[in-house]
């Protein structure tokens, strides 16, 4: 879901036949849910496939900076504003861990955000919604951190050693940030009718874009089968979905708002509750760079990075400075 | 002003600097030239908000001994005006670039840690544990800001400069830390507070060995700039608390 459209480079399975003795060797390990790790052999694609979803994944901690960073110096009392400093603080983190996975995959941190700033590599397309009213804060946390849990959790047993043991700390800290946002919610929707009325714009806001943060339909989701052979996607985009509608739906109702869905009804034979088409024309827009906040975002990111580069130089720079010294000391 | 209204106003001070340079620091959230750079201010930001929240807390309990009722830290935060404000004038200066960040943190930590040092051996119990608290998360601050006056000054011809101008540009914010008023000088003598004039020059003294080892200058102009201690602050701070206060002040009595 930070991964949305992982391309893996596939387009159908291949067979144990098929494949090469070391690439069946790996698959094997795979099968016996033996962890990948970085001295292992792996196929090209599988690295590959790896590096553009852990990117994905780390440049979306970062460019999710952005909206709850806009509310820092806003918050309404001192005890908010340390836990969403905290919190955005954490999301700087993961997007470290994050790097880090992926740099054992024979790629830079540099080349990564470079990737990021020239739009070449994605984000999750959540992060490209504005946060209005502190309420935004409050449904972020309750909802977009509750769907990373969702897509996460699962993650943690992912084939990729790098990745699942950053996938176990950080699920850690996004249950925090969950029930955080959920208070949020619930002492908005206990506060005055104001209050209550901007936690439901939030709702209606925030609502479907979460829905869309898992991707494509299964039906559309040509690279799926390959992912999940591979063991880095663990359950489908639709499954996830509908376990996250179900969760959630039970704590809107609790908080005493409404999901903006008419057709939103429990449905007792699936035991699941069954929701409206998702308008997937919006996701794929929102991917491709028209969202409502997608310019703003790569612009401020663009623009801390070439406003840091004198600093990141004077640093190297200096640093270089004292090993000639010590060197010369030495001599 | 009898001793406890003292006292508060002397909280107010302590707390309203480190509350507002957190808010400062806040607005880096997201921006910082490095993830690493990011994560590093937020925690200095984080530990200073967490320290004016305790000087809030007991400011709140003194005014109770003078005052019908003693206000929460948010009412103390977030619903005085600019001109009750008393934080010093260094701490409201705008981020700038990064050199002028770390200029104004530079100058700040090392005074506040003198400042603590001296606070944590107060005769009141309560300023003399929370200074003891403070203190030994400030003393990792003036490391960090330190080292980062050292990577700058002696990093590249560009940096350097910047951070030149930078230290230059605030010198004269600095002076207003080591003004002793009639409160600073009742709460000596009562052996509470700690005699600001004191700290010039063991901050001076800090100071000028680590702009040597940046190869900077010191600043020499000698014109002193103060009034946040009475409240007379530069434009900056009433935009800061626009921003900082709007939601408080916009739903009078909601929670949040
Ligand atoms: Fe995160
Ligand atoms: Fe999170």
């Amino acid at each position: 879901m930070y991964a949305q459209m992982v391309d893996t480079g596939a387009k159908r399975l291949r067979t144990s036949e098929e494949m090469s003795p070391e690439e069946r060797a790996f698959q094997e390990r795979i099968d016996a849910d033996i962890k990948i790790e970085p001295k292992d052999w792996m196929p090209e694609a599988y690295r590959k496939t790896l590096i553009r979803q852990i990117s994905q994944h780390a440049h979306s901690e970062i460019v999710g900076m952005l909206p709850e960073g806009n509310w820092i110096t806003r918050a309404p009392t001192l005890k908010r504003k340390a836990i969403l400093m905290a919190k955005v603080q954490d999301e700087a983190g993961h997007g470290l861990y994050l790097y880090a996975a992926a740099e054992t995959l024979g790629v830079s941190r540099d080349e990564l955000i470079a990737d990021l700033h020239s739009g070449k590599a994605k984000y999750s397309s959540i992060f490209n919604y504005p946060t209005l009213t502190w309420a935004d804060i409050g449904a972020i946390g309750w909802l977009v951190d509750g769907a990373a849990i969702m897509n996460q959790i699962p993650l943690c047993r992912c084939s990729h050693g790098p990745y699942s043991r950053a996938m176990i700390r950080v699920c850690k800290e996004e249950s925090f940030h969950q029930r955080q946002g959920f208070d949020i919610m619930m002492t908005l929707c206990r506060g005055t009718l104001e209050q209550k009325a901007m936690a439901q714009d939030a709702l209606n806001r925030w609502w479907w874009p979460s829905l869309m943060m898992f991707g494509p339909p299964d039906a559309d989701s040509v690279h799926s089968a390959q992912s999940a052979q591979w063991k880095i996607k663990i359950l489908s985009n639709d499954e996830l979905r509908q376990r996250f509608v179900d969760q959630t739906v039970p704590q809107a109702d609790y908080l005493g708002i409404k999901v903006p869905d008419p057709l939103l009804k429990w449905n007792d034979e699936r035991g699941h509750y069954d929701t409206s088409p998702i308008d997937f024309e919006e996701l794929y827009n929102v991917v491709k760079g028209n969202g409502p906040c997608n310019r703003d975002r790569l612009r401020t990111r663009v623009k801390a990075w070439e406003e840091g580069a004198w600093v990141r130089d004077a640093a190297l720079a200096h640093a270089e400075k004292r090993a000639a010294r010590s060197a010369r000391k030495a001599a | 002003m009898n001793r406890d209204e003292q006292l508060f106003d002397y909280l107010l001070r302590i707390a309203d600097s480190d509350l507002v340079l957190a808010q400062r620091l806040g607005e880096w959230v997201g921006h910082g030239p490095v993830l690493e750079e990011d994560i590093a201010l937020t925690n200095v930001g984080l530990d200073l908000l967490g320290q004016a929240r305790l000087w809030y807390a007991y400011a709140g309990e003194v005014e109770t001994r003078f005052a019908a009722r003693g206000r929460c830290e948010d009412e103390l935060a977030l619903l005085r005006d600019a001109s009750e404000f008393r934080n010093l004038l260094l701490v409201e200066r705008p981020n700038g670039n990064y050199a002028d960040t770390i200029a104004r943190q530079f100058y700040f930590d090392v005074w506040h840690r003198l400042f603590l040092f001296q606070l944590s051996r107060s005769g009141d119990a309560r300023v003399g544990e929370i200074a003891a608290k403070a203190l030994k998360e400030v003393r990792y601050h003036v490391e960090r800001s330190a080292d980062w006056v050292i990577r700058l000054g002696d990093g590249t011809d560009e940096s350097h400069a910047k951070m030149q101008a930078a230290v230059d540009e605030l010198w004269m914010y600095t002076g207003e830390m080591f003004e002793s008023d009639a409160t600073d000088q009742a709460l000596t003598i009562a052996g509470i507070g700690c005699d600001a004039s004191a700290l010039a020059h063991p901050w001076r003294e800090q100071l000028s060995s680590i702009l040597s080892e940046a190869t900077l200058t010191l600043p020499t102009g000698a014109w002193m700039q103060s009034g946040g201690k009475r409240g007379v602050h530069t434009e900056q701070l009433g935009h800061l608390l626009a921003e900082m206060q709007w939601l408080q002040r916009a739903y009078p009595g909601a929670q949040w």
